[in-house]
């Protein structure tokens, strides 16, 4: 490595370890996950039969679908952190719950909108009340929105043990959301699973289920790149303060050094 | 136990009756809102009779905000909570406390509400009972997580605009089980009202459970 330079920050932070998030791992995922998205572009829309009765808006649920499954995996990170957090104050758990809860807000976000661009075709309403899980999935994204809101408020470990409970209140009245709102029409639009009905063309499952496999390989490659984002973040605030104050100290001693034909 | 509950929910109640605001801000903000709805709705007389349920309860979800809001000022202003942690009462028995006072005030706007939409809106009460048991048991839920969430949000900057993010997605399903139990209450829906009234217990008993648990890591570490 060359001699540290006032303008390359991250080397001479206290982390001062690494200029980026990302390590050879991270990269390869990351290229795979990219290579997986254009070949899903490309089973999805050129591929994959159109269907007899959606015809092409048959294509939303290669993003649908995993969107919906992601949804649910990243809160299920984030009820599990928040436990740990709870209850072995792990801070490894609580940026896991931080993290997938982002990540999760946006899959859930991703779910409603394809859905919605989905039933205007399909149902012919972007939004259908009676729908089950059209309500339920809303209700969650809206109580995720709060957490995130709570978590944007500070970054110490009250934050935490707020957003913690959120994380467990949302986990524990899902299952009650769900029943209101089952019990509340017992009429639905909604189809059953796509994936276990059998009325899938062999294409079009085959793309469904490799997106399932590059929405995953994308959650754990955003996972790793928050999560250290989260952890570097941390250190950088608890880290030695020392170190901080006198990594500044040399920034401040370099540029405040006569430059070049400035001086003369 | 139950005698730092009596404590802690008659202390919060009797700043309320000293400093009236329920009675003097709270009632007619919620008679406000019932009025309005009627604007709103053109002062259509059938369209308020079938919105009733819904309305009543959007409103006591308003001033369910107010009645939390409130509460957490209490405890949060010139570090109230310190005190409270440091007098050695249960966090347990503060959060039953706190919850049975905000039901009370709560129950006490509801009567006011129950009377204004039979008077504004023409609706007519065709079972007391699962009125009533509608009322305690979906407020009890009301005050349980907006108690807990209270706690919440105590030390946050701006909580204000937070406790309505997060309490309102949370208290759906009383919205969702308190109306329909209510339609059924006021005859303008056919709906079993009371296994609605079931659900509504449900959500109020694992409110209450949960809050009991979160409510002493709230207090001691936020």
């Amino acid at each position: 490595m060359t001699k540290p330079m006032a303008g390359d920050s991250i080397e001479q932070t206290p982390v001062g370890k690494r200029a980026s998030t990302g390590s050879r791992a991270t990269f390869w995922l990351g290229a795979v996950v990219a290579l997986g998205v254009v070949a899903l572009i490309l089973l999805g829309f050129f591929a994959a039969p159109e269907d007899d009765q959606q015809q092409d808006a048959v294509r939303m649920i290669f993003v649908h679908v995993p969107s919906a499954i992601l949804t649910y995996i990243a809160f299920g990170a984030t009820a599990l952190g928040s436990v740990m957090w709870l209850w072995k104050r792990s801070v490894w758990w609580d940026l896991v719950a931080h993290s997938a809860a982002e990540i999760g807000v946006i899959f859930c976000g991703l779910t409603l909108a394809t859905g919605s661009i989905w039933g205007r075709p399909t149902w012919n309403t972007y939004w259908d009340w009676g729908d089950v899980r059209l309500v339920t999935t809303l209700i969650l994204f809206l109580i995720m929105v709060g957490y995130l809101s709570v978590r944007s408020m500070g970054d110490d470990d009250a934050t935490a043990t707020r957003a913690a409970v959120i994380g467990l209140i949302a986990a524990v009245n899902l299952p009650i959301v769900n029943r209101s709102v089952e019990w509340w029409f017992d009429r639905t639009l909604h189809q059953k699973s796509s994936l276990t009905d059998g009325n899938l063309e062999d294409l079009t499952l085959f793309t469904l289920v490799f997106g399932i496999v590059v929405w995953i390989l994308f959650f754990a490659w955003a996972m790793i790149h928050r999560f250290r984002v989260g952890w570097l973040e941390r250190e950088l605030r608890s880290g030695d303060l020392d170190e901080a104050i006198a990594a500044r100290r040399a920034e401040a001693l370099i540029d405040s050094r006569p430059q070049n034909g400035a001086s003369s | 136990m139950l005698s730092d509950v009596r404590l802690v929910a008659a202390k919060d109640l009797r700043i309320e009756y000293r400093s009236r605001v329920t009675v003097s801000q709270v009632v007619p903000f919620a008679g406000l809102v019932l009025v309005l709805f009627g604007f709103a709705l053109d002062a259509n007389p059938l369209v308020l009779q079938t919105a009733t349920s819904g309305l009543f309860w959007v409103t006591v979800m308003f001033v369910a905000m107010m009645a939390v809001q409130r509460s957490t000022a209490i405890e949060t202003n010139d570090g109230a909570r310190r005190a409270l942690l440091l007098a050695g009462i249960e966090p347990a028995a503060v959060f039953l406390g706190k919850l049975i006072a905000v039901a009370v005030q709560l129950l006490v706007v509801e009567v006011v509400l129950v009377a204004g939409v039979v008077v504004l809106y023409d609706a007519r009460i065709e079972s007391w009972a699962l009125l009533l048991s509608t009322c305690l048991v979906a407020t009890i839920g009301i005050a349980g997580a907006g108690s807990v969430l209270g706690a919440l949000v105590a030390g946050v900057r701006a909580r204000e605009t937070v406790l309505p993010i997060l309490l309102l997605p949370v208290l759906a399903p009383v919205l969702i089980g308190a109306t329909r139990a209510f339609d059924d209450a006021l005859g303008s829906v056919a709906v079993d009202g009371w296994a609605w009234l079931g659900l509504l217990a449900g959500f109020g008993a694992i409110n209450v459970v949960l809050g009991a648990f979160a409510y002493g890591v709230l207090l001691e570490e936020t």
